[in-house]
């Protein structure tokens, strides 16, 4: 059985590699809102209010492009409905914490972190203080965020654009999916994800991030009714 | 009013964080739903992955030749191999530079 402190410590860790493009894309986030002429505190508050690295960016981008608050709004809010799934998957490990602390954890679920806690869950059913790994990723997360926007927000783009690391965000999520690549049923979900993602990419409000993950859950549960 | 705007989105992320978590029971889902959501990985990142390699920041699609899908092919056989996340997101990087700055400079 490990303490709530050694789980805290092993969320980290599990973290801390994708800090390698979380890192420069906040900064590159924190420097586009500067960029598009917005209040730097504004910029700044949203990784606190907001905290969800694309759609910070496509909010402001929005805005400076003329859409009025309600497109922006309604856009952060359906890019980031994917937690919904997140969430689902995570209270069958969080069901036994009281309300306030299902409260208050929530706040920190993104997509690393859920992704290797949810990980790291599915091999230790058995531990007491699971939550504790997702309060280490989410709060690893966290940091980093707020001290690479910033830095972006004083010090601008210093990360020469030329890098291209906006790249690093596909490569952060290839790293984390490529181990079920060897899994047939999860090839075709992921195709199935990504084709559409790609065909529905022009859908009002960024929808595809949502329409996409549907459809290829629609086909993973044909995929199990095959399977039996 | 962007303020406004800010604090309305940020309520809304907040929601989608914290419905499934802390409003809906887990017995209200039943065991086929359970066994589809087994599927969420696979089924949310690559609405990432794709968009962010084959589209350009002008929305347009990208060339097949394009040094952006060589990285990623790289990470991949790089990742599926050494399970390490540093290593794949280095050797996508590193092959996406050697390209960019040798071969098209």
């Amino acid at each position: 059985m490990l303490s709530k402190k050694q789980l805290f410590s092993r969320g980290m860790l599990d973290i801390a590699p994708h800090m390698l493009s979380v890192i420069p894309f906040g900064i590159i986030c924190g420097a586009i809102g500067v960029d598009l002429g917005f209040n730097p505190y504004l910029v700044y508050a949203m990784s606190i209010i907001i905290f969800g690295g694309a759609s910070q960016i496509v909010f402001l981008q929005l805005l400076s492009g003329g859409a009025s608050s309600l497109v922006a709004v309604t856009s952060v809010g359906v890019i980031n409905s994917r937690h919904l799934l997140y969430g689902a998957v995570l209270s069958e490990y969080l069901e036994k914490l009281s309300f306030i602390k299902k409260l208050l954890i929530s706040y920190v679920v993104v997509d690393q972190g859920f992704a290797e806690s949810n990980k790291f869950f599915k091999k230790n059913k058995t531990e007491q203080y699971l939550h504790y790994h997702l309060i280490g990723t989410g709060i690893t997360m966290w940091v980093c965020w707020q001290i690479a926007t910033l830095a972006g927000i004083i010090l601008g783009s210093f990360v020469p654009e030329e890098l291209g690391l906006k790249f690093a965000i596909p490569l952060t999520f290839i790293a984390i999916v490529v181990q079920d690549l060897k899994k047939l049923d999860h090839v075709i979900v992921m195709l199935v994800c990504g084709i559409s993602s790609l065909l529905f990419f022009e859908a009002p409000f960024k929808s595809y991030i949502l329409i996409s993950p549907v459809i290829a859950l629609f086909v993973a549960a044909l995929l199990l009714r095959l399977k039996k | 009013m962007t303020w406004l705007s800010i604090t309305i989105a940020g309520i809304l992320t907040y929601f989608t964080r914290m419905t499934m978590i802390a409003l809906v029971r887990r017995d209200l889902l039943g065991e086929k739903i359970k066994a589809v959501l087994a599927y969420v990985p696979s089924a949310v990142f690559p609405a990432i992955i794709f968009p962010a390699i084959f589209i350009n920041d002008y929305g347009a699609y990208i060339e097949m030749n394009d040094p952006k899908i060589f990285g990623a092919l790289v990470a991949i056989i790089v990742g599926y191999f050494s399970r390490n996340v540093i290593a794949t997101i280095f050797s996508g990087l590193l092959s996406y530079w050697i390209i960019i700055f040798i071969f098209l400079s």
